[in-house]
């Protein structure tokens, strides 16, 4: 497991939080996946995120990726939206997946912009897609969709051909315009 | 939820509240956008004082689309997210389901994916080089680029039948093996033809006085803010980060022993510039199509025989056209795996994989919760990742600059907004 140093030197900082690294993924022979995540409570995301960026250890420079799955109907889940954090090391060439659950009716994460620059539009994506709100985020806008809309596209309860949004718009005729 | 729109509208009269400033709306029909984008600029004079990126014109939820198509049938969308070189989008998607499946494809297929995907970056580069120095004013480098790309065409539709949206993988394999000569049509085509069209793009370009001082100095990012605002790929690189997922998470025929029998890894240098402007990026991109075709050479040199996909008992593909027609177990299969309530089983659980495409990491994020198409289908596109940027590249510069450092950051508004 390519990623043993980082998460050992995570349990050692956070004792408190109880972290435990579990496979992404079990493959039906039994295998585990190489890939790696760990749950981080909401509260403690920028302490632990600002440690495994600088910690020799860890060196996880690069947000390589950020998003969300709404696991509404997942199997065995017990939060609604889990967002995800990609971290990339390139002093070591590891991966780790961060997972922070968050709740409905107020879905609010703490924006990790500080700490890295480039989770700027994919947290203005979340929040479109998703309705999560990220705490401190310097432009929390829609990103994708119109500044008028209102749904989140993404979420599992919103239908795969919309609310008819597309036919509400008023038609304009030439007579008319 | 805060739903006001905060970007202003275009005004061409003094902003009263800027001090004298002047906003501009460029887009999203422009020729120099390549597609749709668009981008509010608030003007001092000419210099750029402050850039609004305005995207999502083209967002056609492909990814809830990826919810409801199975693991097959998505890869025609993927085509369409980084159009100028749909197969390495197609070779990403299914290297995530086949993560996901745990499959390990035939040491043929590896080869014929890196192939493809070695010629997708040619062709991504082509176009990107030829299309920046076409917004710099200089067309014949695009005709020179653009017409090279129709080689590439020949050669997919050789392979598979269509020119430009391939949707060539399957789940543990391709649609198709490589057709007679083809190979040495490949090898033609980079010996004969794109050599000779890199160098005369080289010769036009690099000592071209217009050129270099319209490019150098111009939208520059160092290494530590590279890295920080997650910038993948040539971006990168042409700021000095050393990091390309071919070396660093070797997958395909980049790894050693790819074929289970102790093939070597392809060899081939991974260009570094240190300049961080666009002028740098223009050199990486024309050093990495010539690594590509000496990759490509290589395992050309080393294509093993065999099946192209997997094996059918391990059922994951779909059986030979032959076998569906001409005996009742093919079409048995071949109903086991299309058929709404058959179909794929892929464990509960996710995956990611991610393939270093022409503008960086192409990542795919996939959830199952064992149905038969992805609970959450997400891409990690380079584009979007990339073109977050822009604002602070921009800001200082002249409004000539903008294409400039657009077409060097080789925005595909497809990917970009998905």
């Amino acid at each position: 497991m390519a990623t043993d140093d980082a998460v050992r030197a995570l349990q050692e900082r956070f004792g408190d939080l109880r972290i435990e690294a579990r496979p992404l993924c079990t493959h039906l022979d039994g295998r585990e996946s190489d890939q790696f995540w760990v749950r981080i409570p909401a509260d403690r995301l920028l302490d632990v995120l600002l440690f495994l960026r600088d910690d020799p250890r860890t060196r996880f420079e690069q947000l390589a990726d950020l998003t969300c799955i709404d696991y509404l109907n997942f199997p065995d889940a017990e939060d609604r939206f889990g967002v995800i954090y990609s971290l990339l090391s390139h002093t070591h060439h590891h991966r780790l997946w961060i997972k922070v659950f968050v709740n409905d009716p107020d879905p609010q994460v703490p924006s990790v912009c500080s700490i890295y620059k480039g989770a700027n539009w994919p947290e203005r994506e979340v929040f479109d897609m998703f309705g999560i709100r990220f705490s401190d985020h310097p432009d929390l806008r829609r990103i994708l969709s119109p500044d008028d809309f209102e749904d989140h596209p993404l979420r599992k309860d919103y239908p795969l051909r919309g609310k008819g949004e597309r036919e509400a718009f008023d038609v304009v005729h030439r007579d008319s315009a | 939820m805060p739903s006001a729109p905060q970007i202003r509208p275009t005004s061409f009269v003094p902003d009263d509240a800027g001090g004298g400033h002047w906003t501009l709306n460029f887009g999203p029909q422009h020729p120099a956008t390549h597609t749709t984008l668009r981008l509010v600029l608030v003007l001092d004079g000419e210099r750029i004082v402050k850039c609004t990126p305005d995207i999502g014109y083209l967002h056609s939820g492909f990814e809830k689309l990826g919810e409801h198509l199975d693991y097959n049938q998505y890869v025609v969308v993927t085509d369409r997210m980084n159009y100028i070189s749909p197969i390495a989008n197609n070779i990403a998607w299914h290297a995530a389901c086949e993560k996901l499946f745990g499959i390990e494809i035939t040491p043929r297929c590896k080869a014929v994916r890196t192939l493809c995907a070695e010629l997708a970056r040619i062709q991504d580069h082509l176009l990107c080089v030829g299309a920046m120095a076409l917004d710099l004013g200089a067309l014949t480098a695009f005709l020179y680029g653009f017409n090279e790309r129709e080689y590439i065409y020949d050669l997919f539709e050789e392979l598979c039948g269509a020119r430009f949206t391939v949707s060539y993988t399957r789940v543990g394999g391709a649609i198709a093996d490589l057709p007679p000569g083809w190979t040495d049509k490949a090898l033609d085509f980079c010996h004969n033809r794109l050599v000779t069209t890199l160098k005369d793009l080289e010769d036009l370009l690099v000592r071209n006085r217009i050129f270099i001082e319209r490019t150098k100095g111009i939208g520059v990012i160092s290494h530590d803010d590279a890295i920080n605002w997650s910038l993948t790929g040539p971006i990168a690189r042409a700021s000095g980060v050393r990091f390309d997922l071919r070396k660093d998470e070797p997958y395909l025929c980049y790894a050693d022993d790819w074929d289970g029998n102790g093939a070597p890894a392809v060899k081939f240098k991974v260009p570094i510039a240190h300049g961080g402007d666009v002028f740098s990026r223009f050199i990486v991109r024309i050093e990495e199509m010539r690594q590509s075709v000496s990759i490509i050479e290589q395992v050309i040199d080393m294509l093993p025989d065999g099946p192209i996909n997997v094996l059918p008992k391990e059922n994951f593909t779909l059986p030979d056209k032959r076998e569906i027609y001409f005996s009742i177990e093919g079409l048995i299969h071949h109903f086991e795996k299309i058929m709404t309530n058959r179909g794929f089983r892929p464990p509960i659980g996710e995956a990611y994989a991610a393939n270093e495409t022409a503008n960086g990491e192409l990542g795919f994020y996939l959830a199952s919760d064992g149905q038969n198409a992805p609970y959450r289908a997400r891409c990690r596109p380079p584009s979007f990742m990339n073109y977050q940027v822009f604002p602070e590249l921009i800001e200082g510069h002249q409004i000539s600059d903008v294409v400039a450092v657009l077409g060097s950051l080789n925005v595909i508004a497809a990917e970009l907004d998905r």
